[in-house]
């Protein structure tokens, strides 16, 4: 019972980036909804710094996109925690999520026109294959609530479009 | 009887039984959007049968022919599209240019 978790976190802190490294032990519900919210609410963000910097057709419906998702999904899970009666609770993964989303934000930031965009688009493809991995191997298994599963599985494989959506784009750019 | 009323009876007795038979005929094809994938992925229908797109997501789709038409597929709803013409023809949606299928009208 004990070792699939535990596997699956070590693979974690191999190969995926900070942030979800540092979740330690199997997140509960009211953790895993945090992070789920806080990762969608990351990428409306960023979505919203592309609309405003990029001038780039292709990059503006992209980052148009990632806001229209994300900010649905979000509504499906605060709807979902209000029904199941959980409050989210903030975690170390989350926190290490926002600090990332900051510091990548403020050198997104600096740049303008083609740079803009290509760092754009990089950070968006490396960021959903950073969540979709989460998503795999930590939060969907470790998530007790059978409807909590089934969001967060709906949702890994929006992620999963959004990222080949993104590579499309970067490819594209080139 | 009057001409007015023979016309009536006759369309009665002509055109209603032929429109019963089309409506019987035409057939309604239910098209699942789920997790990011149309299922079925290739439709084979007739002129006059109606696709009814079901929408499972939680996110906006759209089914669409490049430079023909298109279908808006809101959240977690149904639409319906009744087919008008014979075509073959590729739709995705354009928000997530990696669902896609294929829709026959004969």
């Amino acid at each position: 019972m004990f070792v699939r978790p535990i596997a699956a976190l070590a693979g974690l802190c191999l190969f995926a980036a900070a942030p979800f490294a540092q979740a330690q032990d199997k997140p509960t519900d009211p953790q895993i909804a945090h992070i789920a919210y806080t990762a969608g609410v990351i990428d409306v963000e960023a979505g919203k710094l592309a609309k405003d910097k990029s001038k780039t057709k292709d990059v503006v419906d992209f980052a148009n996109q990632m806001i229209q998702d994300h900010e649905a999904v979000n509504v499906q899970a605060l709807d979902l925690v209000k029904k199941l009666n959980v409050t989210p609770e903030d975690n170390a993964t989350s926190k290490a999520l926002t600090k990332a989303a900051t510091e990548k934000r403020a050198e997104l930031s600096a740049l303008d026109g083609a740079a803009f965009d290509k760092a754009y688009l990089d950070n968006e493809v490396a960021y959903h294959k950073q969540v979709n991995e989460a998503l795999e191997k930590v939060l969907i298994p470790s998530a007790q609530n059978a409807e909590l599963k089934q969001l967060l599985e709906t949702g890994l494989k929006l992620f999963q479009g959004h990222q080949a959506h993104a590579e499309q784009v970067a490819a594209e750019l080139k | 009887m009057s001409i007015e009323h023979r016309s009536l009876w006759l369309a009665v007795v002509l055109v209603l039984p032929l429109a019963i038979a089309q409506a019987a005929q035409a057939e309604t094809i239910q098209v699942v959007i789920d997790k990011m994938a149309f299922s079925p992925t290739a439709i084979s229908a007739k002129v006059g049968d109606t696709i009814e797109w079901i929408n499972k997501d939680p996110v906006v789709h759209t089914a669409t022919v490049k430079g023909e038409w298109e279908v808006m597929l809101p959240a977690k709803k149904s639409v319906t599209q009744r087919l008008e013409k014979k075509e073959a023809v590729d739709f995705y949606c354009r928000f997530h240019p990696n669902m896609k299928g294929k829709l026959t009208v004969d």
